[in-house]
């Protein structure tokens, strides 16, 4: 906890290394404009122009957001920004290519709209790290962020202002606009939590009541009153969320819950406790409410023809696996599939839709990005001082992982498909900005993790005058 | 804290881990079977970048796909019929989002992917030659058809008529009327044209969709008299001139009047069983099928092919074959009427034609089957089908008597002289039944000819024609065995 510690086992070296970044940000921009070339020459057997086009202007993107890491946040780990970039870039040709495929009865977002906010989210990120020099201001607003997790969850609830379709409010609308502030909500918990738990960790890991069999410790239980707090927070923010039917956010914010609870106390008992009232409330939520009932009857039954044939059945699932089946290990070509004639393949089933153009070779490669990503950010926490930051890092970084998990385990039968979009992937221009948000906070935190410690501009003294 | 950051890391590793070892399992080992699953509707618009077989009747291609892509361009087939409306009930449509008929049955042999093709699948991989379907060659004979079909287009009403020829099971003919053209329904250039044509069949209240002759289930009324007479014969050793009590009404429930002239078959006075079948007696076919008894007619429908309604017994030509029925009944009044084919008796055309062929056949019923041979696209034979013995319905000898018996139908003092072809004996038996409704009857001829040697088996079902089998069916049933036998 010590700030004065010079290095700490786990700090990382004060390199720059942004021109390797550099190179890695212009392959991105290669893969994104090759992506779009061999989806024009699948499709229409030429070259688009949209590789120009929407190729350079991606590519002008890029270059500016490093550009402007040079010079606000010079020590930024190096592979979180490629990392991004190219997963925001297949996205965008992926989006492309769904587009420019003639389907006929689906409609899909067009590229440009979602350029468009793949600029703001960097934008976003920019003036993150620049106006945000020490993330650990962060932690004086926790109560705040907690407010307004609370109001962004419960939006879409607003009469004349939620949206409700597709068997969830997930969205609010003014204006011919639309927006999904769950995305936000996700990044104000995990500040709130972070801040929370820092305080609160010493309570919430020793003080307990062991419960014993004989002379055995079974398990140690919190006091009810440190308890109280965060299962009032979390009823009202669960109990927002059955009630808009987003059962998607409900797991991932839930599941990220328990992951910096058990990251501040170490005690794998808030996890079990945490995991049995969720399963018991999953199940209930099943007894009670129908539109869980048939996604639970959609997971197990996918391929019955009367669940497939329902309205709001399985079709869209089934459509998706068999697009995976049709992609087998080397994919159709990007551009070669059919995924276009599915619902939402641009947004919630966009990883089905890479899985048949790519292959297994390709969602492997995607996968594996996206796992980069996610443990940069842990590395970020690793090396960091501070616990409030260290929370908020590998909080952020859980977040990206646990919401790919719940999308792509949707859509590969692990659990049951909630909609939900993939980071960076997805189109929507909610998604995208708070995506890019996360990604400014990691590159802040990597950035006062790696820079060298202050040096003391003279030697003697009591008083040291330094320079960060 | 560094030591939970670092489980959570290796967490979120399993979580990644657990996604691509499923992503392996759906994209590496459960492909296959998701692709082959039947709610993959992608197959069909897949498909149409591959030259598919053509389908061929009588040595011309009914089916077959064209390239409509512009030069230069990737191959895209639009499959095209010949006379649609004539051969669709037996062809069938390859649409881009389903397919029905022989399109439907033989698709992996036509497309090319079926296991029987792989040597040649793989002798083209190797030389790089494009991969063709395999040429499905039906049974059908375009006279046959044509004379069936003409005669329901003239007649202007609903039905269906079989042809088999009893010796091998062939089916020659396969008429279902109303039909629609195949072309309709199929363009890929104007895909919601298509859709829209085949929705406007689908909610069309003659159902040119449906196939009657293989899966519309009719009353056959008197033609089943052909069962009741076969089961007398077997069961209680009747023959021709064994009599049974024929009043002129006979009381099953309600009174069962005769459809004879006069309204009586031999006076009142019992009848033999060739007169009453000439005639078409109701009262005495109703008492032998009371003499016969429930358990042994159902058994006598079963071994002309009814009532197999299990799945792994079901008939397939290669579309599968709407069971036909005839339970064993207890009651003496529903048993009486079953004897006439009313009552829970209910036949395919195709059904009732097996019990014509396997009269002709000399009580051997053949296997009805559609195609004929498969070939590969250089014509050298991929399969061939050898005729098959399906069932024995009854002895020669009886078949022989119950042939005798039936000619006189179609002579000048029968039920069914419209049947008759001059200078050839045509065996024949008429039905008309009742359907319970406001409706009109439906009206049956079946039969086979010639009678001694006999090359064709018919059945004709008119339905609601509200005539008689003799006058409505008969004409269109001696057409067919004309396009045969002259």
């Amino acid at each position: 906890m010590s700030t004065t510690a010079p290095e700490a086992p786990t700090a990382l070296p004060p390199v720059k290394r942004r021109n390797a970044e550099l190179v890695l940000v212009g392959l991105t921009i290669l893969i994104t404009m090759g992506a779009i070339a061999i989806a024009g020459l699948n499709l229409n057997n030429q070259i688009p122009g949209a590789m120009w086009g929407y190729g350079l202007i991606f590519g002008a993107l890029a270059l500016a957001t490093h550009v402007a890491l040079r010079f606000i946040a010079p020590y930024a780990d190096p592979l979180i920004l490629p990392c991004a970039l190219f997963l925001n870039g297949v996205g965008v040709a992926m989006i492309w290519r769904l587009d420019a495929a003639e389907s006929g009865e689906i409609e899909h977002a067009g590229i440009g709209m979602q350029l468009v906010w793949t600029a703001v989210g960097m934008i976003f990120c920019i003036a993150l790290l620049f106006f945000l020099k020490e993330p650990r201001v962060l932690q004086r607003y926790t109560y705040i962020s907690a407010l307004v997790a609370i109001i962004l969850i419960a939006l879409p609830m607003v009469p004349g202002l939620g949206i409700n379709e597709y068997g969830a409010r997930r969205w609010i609308g003014f204006g011919g606009f639309t927006m999904q502030p769950s995305e936000f909500a996700k990044i104000a918990l995990v500040i709130f939590l972070s801040s929370y738990l820092v305080t609160k960790r010493q309570v919430l890991s020793l003080a307990a009541k062991s419960i014993k069999v004989g002379r055995f410790k079974i398990l140690d239980l919190p006091r009810a009153r440190d308890f109280m707090p965060m299962v009032v927070g979390w009823v009202i923010a669960i109990g927002l969320l059955v009630i808009t039917k987003d059962l998607g956010t409900s797991l991932l914010l839930f599941g990220t819950f328990l992951a910096m609870l058990y990251v501040a106390t170490q005690r794998s008992s808030w996890v079990i406790i945490g995991l049995t009232v969720f399963i018991g409330a999953a199940a209930l939520a099943m007894q009670i409410f129908w539109h869980f009932r048939q996604r639970v009857d959609i997971w197990f039954n996918a391929f019955d023809p009367e669940v497939y044939e329902r309205l709001g059945g399985s079709e869209q699932l089934v459509k998706g696996l068999i697009g995976m089946a049709y992609g087998g290990l080397f994919g159709t070509g990007f551009g070669g599939g059919q995924a276009h004639h599915i619902f939402a393949a641009d947004s919630d089933f966009i990883f089905a839709s890479l899985a048949e153009d790519l292959g297994l070779t390709g969602v492997m490669v995607i996968l594996i990005v996206v796992f980069l990503l996610v443990q940069r950010g842990m590395r970020v926490a690793l090396a960091s001082r501070e616990l409030f930051i260290k929370m908020l890092a590998s909080g952020i970084a859980f977040v990206m992982c646990f919401q790919v998990f719940v999308v792509l385990g949707g859509l590969t039968r692990i659990i049951p498909l909630t909609g939900m979009t993939t980071p960076f992937l997805a189109a929507g221009g909610s998604a995208l900005m708070a995506s890019w948000l996360m990604i400014g906070l990691l590159l802040r935190m990597s950035d006062n993790a790696r820079r060298p410690a202050p040096q003391a501009i003279q030697d003697e003294g009591a008083t040291q005058v330094i320079r960060r | 804290m560094n030591t939970p950051i670092r489980r959570l890391s290796v967490f979120s590793m399993l979580l990644f881990g657990a996604l691509m070892l499923q992503l392996t399992w759906i994209q590496g080992f459960q492909a296959d079977a998701i692709r082959e699953d039947p709610l993959n509707r992608r197959q069909y618009s897949e498909r149409l970048t591959e030259p598919r077989g053509p389908i061929v009747i009588g040595g011309e291609n009914v089916a077959y796909s064209e390239n409509i892509a512009d030069e230069g361009d990737p191959a895209r087939y639009q499959r095209m019929y010949t006379d649609g409306t004539l051969y669709t009930p037996v062809v069938g449509s390859f649409r881009s989002y389903g397919a029905s008929g022989i399109e439907d049955t033989e698709n992996s042999l036509l497309d090319g992917s079926d296991d029987r093709l792989a040597v040649r699948n793989f002798r083209d991989m190797i030389t790089g030659s494009e991969p063709e379907g395999a040429r499905v060659e039906l049974t059908i004979d375009p006279a046959v058809q044509q004379a069936g079909f003409n005669g329901f287009k003239d007649l202007g009403m609903n039905g269906a008529a079989v042809a088999i020829d009893p010796s091998t099971g062939a089916i020659l003919g396969a008429v279902s009327y109303p039909s629609y053209d195949a072309n309709d329904v199929v363009s890929i250039t104007d895909q919601t044209e298509a859709i829209e044509n085949y929705g406007a069949l689908e909610v069309e209240p003659d159902q040119p969709l449906l196939n009657r002759a293989l899966n519309e289930r009719y009353p056959p009324g008197s033609t089943f008299k052909i069962v009741t007479a076969t089961a007398a014969m077997e069961y209680l050793d009747a023959g021709p001139d064994s009599t049974m009590d024929a009043p002129d009404t006979l009381e099953l429930g309600h009174p069962l009047p005769n459809a004879t002239p006069g309204g009586t078959c031999n006076g009142g006075d019992p009848d033999t069983l060739a007169h009453s079948i000439q005639i078409s007696c109701n009262t005495s076919f109703a008492n032998w099928a009371i003499e016969v008894g429930g358990k042994n007619l159902s058994e006598q429908a079963t071994a002309f092919g009814f009532n197999r309604e299990k799945e792994e017994e079901r008939l397939t030509v290669p579309m599968g074959v709407t069971p036909s029925l005839a339970p064993p009944e207890d009651d003496r009044n529903i048993l009486g009427r079953a004897g006439i084919g009313q009552s829970n008796v209910e036949a395919t055309p195709l059904q009732m034609a097996m019990v014509a062929a396997g009269v002709a056949n000399s009580g051997e019923v053949m296997r009805p089957y559609l195609v004929d041979s498969v070939r590969d696209a250089d014509r050298s034979v991929v399969t061939q089908t050898t005729p098959e013995v399906y069932s024995q319905a009854m002895s020669a000898s009886t078949a022989s008597d119950l042939t005798d018996m039936m000619v006189r139908v179609t002579g000048p003092d029968g039920s069914g002289p419209n049947g008759a072809i001059s200078g050839i004996d045509v065996a024949g038996k008429t039905g008309t039944a009742e359907t319970g409704g406001e409706m009109g009857t439906h009206n049956w001829f079946i039969g086979f000819a010639p009678a001694d040697d006999p090359q064709v088996a018919v059945a004709v079902v008119i339905e609601h024609g509200g005539g008689s089998g003799g006058s409505l069916a008969a004409p269109i049933a001696r057409n067919m065995m004309e396009a045969v036998v002259l």
